[in-house]
């Protein structure tokens, strides 16, 4: 039988997640033993790149293509990493927490699987302190796992070895970002690396290292069992699989559901979510999670894909989106975001560390009516300031996003305030 | 002095690195679970344990929201200040908890039983406004459900 909601198919809300041997009986680790009787890692590759799997954890980055840029072959540098990045501390984001506390084999599945393809010897799954219920069914996964020798030397009495291990972090929103975590994993401040070199050559420790989002390492276990051509089919566009989509804002029903990727915007809200609360409209959407740039009401038939998404101006990101009702005023959504940008900032280089606090500063200043006729053209400047390729990293760019797409959709009522010497809406 | 339990869960962790002061972070977990939080000394302890300069492991504790130099209550509650809890009205929430606890955020109550901190993004977006208090997380809160929370603690 070939599953539609594969990532979510043995997760039951109120029901603890299967142990090993209900996971076996559910056709756990058959993609495994698929893999270590007769694929190759090129061939794991390979399939992966085939099913057209794209990262999840934001970027969108192609995953086989990820894998085909770490160096193969005896002469390569040794030990290669894997590192599942399980920080989710983007804002709005709760979609990963599902698969983590859910089914924490299908991940560890994927995992070796995954470290195989790249002929990895030690794999980290970096996980944030609040994920409390997911740090102990992991635990308890990779114990079991441990045991019946699915991790460890020479597992299922083949040539490849695999260790890994459960790095709970400190909470820091820059662990997030791919070179940030490798810092933080050798124990250091989580500030990100130049890049080139890029991690798949140059990662941890200066080896190379893959670091993947926890659903799309999730995803590989199916890809090995159904094959690229079903897991494209699971999709309605050309990008392959599901997507665990989120709602969350003055919704019916907020939650986060496994659907196939490229629903629309109005899908998601009218029909998972319910619609909206009595006596509240749709004014805009924050896609996919606080660094992309806001949409409108006019937007809710736009395709929630990696394209799609990008076409109406934003991006999919994390594909949780909060949806902001006519109730609640938009220059303090952007001055609450903006807070957190700056609070979360490295500050290691200039544009990031002193431009964000200024801006949350002029935005609360504003939100709070004590705003100046000349702050429109100083955060719009900022825009510029902070943006794409100015800074070390994407958080500043990111941080962007929202406020520029505010500006251009809704101007008025930053000016409002300004006039009215109030928030109009509070 | 670093207890002996202390010492060996240091050691075990140190284990899964290329190099021991990349345990750092888990390390300073280790010992704030065992004593709330990282004293001076605590820190000298660990990075000598570590191998490390004080001041490197002083970098590294201080970057991270949640490695507590300073003492802190019995139970920590982690109020989420982010976007989803904003939009459903966080703000009134922790008025609230600062009115009944009598203090304000990075504070701790005079009879030392709570610190109230805020926090990033808790990503249960689909529970909000919610909290964490201690390792147990509270979601769909309202004035009423805080107050029920709490009390389960003051008995």
């Amino acid at each position: 039988m070939q599953p539609q909601r594969p990532l979510t198919q043995n997760i039951l809300p109120e029901r603890p997640p299967l142990n090993l041997s209900e996971y076996e009986k559910a056709g756990g680790y058959q993609a495994l033993r698929k893999v270590l009787a007769g694929m190759t890692p090129q061939q794991v590759t390979a399939a992966v790149l085939e099913a057209n799997l794209r990262g999840r954890g934001g970027a969108g980055f192609p995953t086989g293509r990820k894998w085909s840029f770490v160096p193969m072959g005896p002469e390569a540098p040794q030990p290669k990493y894997l590192v599942i990045n399980a920080d989710e501390m983007e804002p709005a984001t709760f979609k990963d927490r599902v698969l983590l506390e859910g089914d924490p084999h299908q991940l560890i599945e994927g995992i070796i699987i995954g470290a195989y393809a790249i002929q990895a010897r030690m794999a980290y799954i970096f996980l944030r302190t609040t994920y409390t219920v997911a740090a102990r069914n992991i635990a308890a996964a990779i114990a079991e796992a441990q045991a019946k020798g699915y991790l460890g030397h020479h597992i299922l009495g083949s040539d490849f070895s695999i260790e890994l291990h459960l790095h709970v972090s400190a909470g820091r929103y820059i662990c997030g970002e791919e070179t940030g975590l490798l810092n933080a994993l050798e124990g250091k401040r989580a500030n990100p690396r130049a890049k080139p070199p890029f991690p798949p050559v140059i990662g941890l420790w200066g080896k190379p290292t893959v670091a993947n989002n926890v659903e799309t390492i999730c995803n590989v276990p199916h890809i090995i069992n159904h094959g690229a051509a079903w897991f494209r089919g699971l999709s309605r566009v050309a990008d392959g699989g599901t997507k665990i989509y989120g709602v969350s804002g003055k919704v019916k029903r907020p939650g986060a559901w496994e659907l196939p990727l490229g629903v629309t915007i109005r899908e998601l809200i009218e029909e998972s979510a319910g619609g909206m609360r009595d006596g509240l409209a749709v004014r805009a959407i924050l896609p996919g999670g606080a660094s992309t740039d806001l949409l409108t009401a006019d937007h809710l038939d736009v395709v929630m894909d990696f394209n799609g998404v990008a076409a109406a101006g934003s991006r999919l990101g994390t594909g949780t989106m909060v949806v902001v009702d006519d109730q609640t005023c938009i220059v303090g959504l952007v001055a609450n975001l903006m807070r957190f940008f700056a609070q979360e900032s490295c500050g290691w280089c200039t544009p990031c560390r002193e431009g964000l606090p200024w801006l949350a500063k002029i935005l609360t200043a504003i939100e709070q009516g004590r705003g100046e006729p000349d702050d429109i053209a100083i955060l719009k400047e900022h825009i510029h300031l902070l943006g794409p390729g100015r800074t070390f990293c994407a958080l500043a760019p990111g941080a962007m996003e929202p406020l520029q797409s505010a500006l251009k959709y809704f101007e008025e009522d930053f000016l409002r305030h300004i006039r009215e010497r109030r928030c109009p809406w509070r | 002095m670093l207890s002996p339990e202390e010492q060996q869960e240091i050691a075990a962790v140190a284990a899964h690195y290329e190099l021991k002061k990349a345990a750092g972070i888990d390390a300073l977990r280790i010992v704030q679970r065992h004593r709330g939080w990282v004293s001076d000394q605590t820190l000298r302890d660990v990075a000598e344990a570590l191998e490390m300069s004080p001041t490197d492991l002083d970098s590294v504790a201080t970057f991270y929201n949640l490695i507590f130099r300073r003492p802190v209550g019995r139970h920590v509650i982690l109020i989420c200040d982010s976007v989803s809890c904003w939009v459903m009205g966080y703000e009134n929430l922790l008025d609230h908890l600062q009115r009944r606890l009598g203090i304000g955020l990075g504070q701790t109550t005079s009879d030392g039983l709570f610190t109230l901190l805020p926090h990033v993004c808790l990503g249960a977006c689909d529970q909000a406004p919610a909290m964490m208090i201690d390792d147990q997380l509270y979601g769909c809160l309202d004035a009423e459900k805080i107050d029920a929370i709490l009390g389960s603690f003051e008995k």
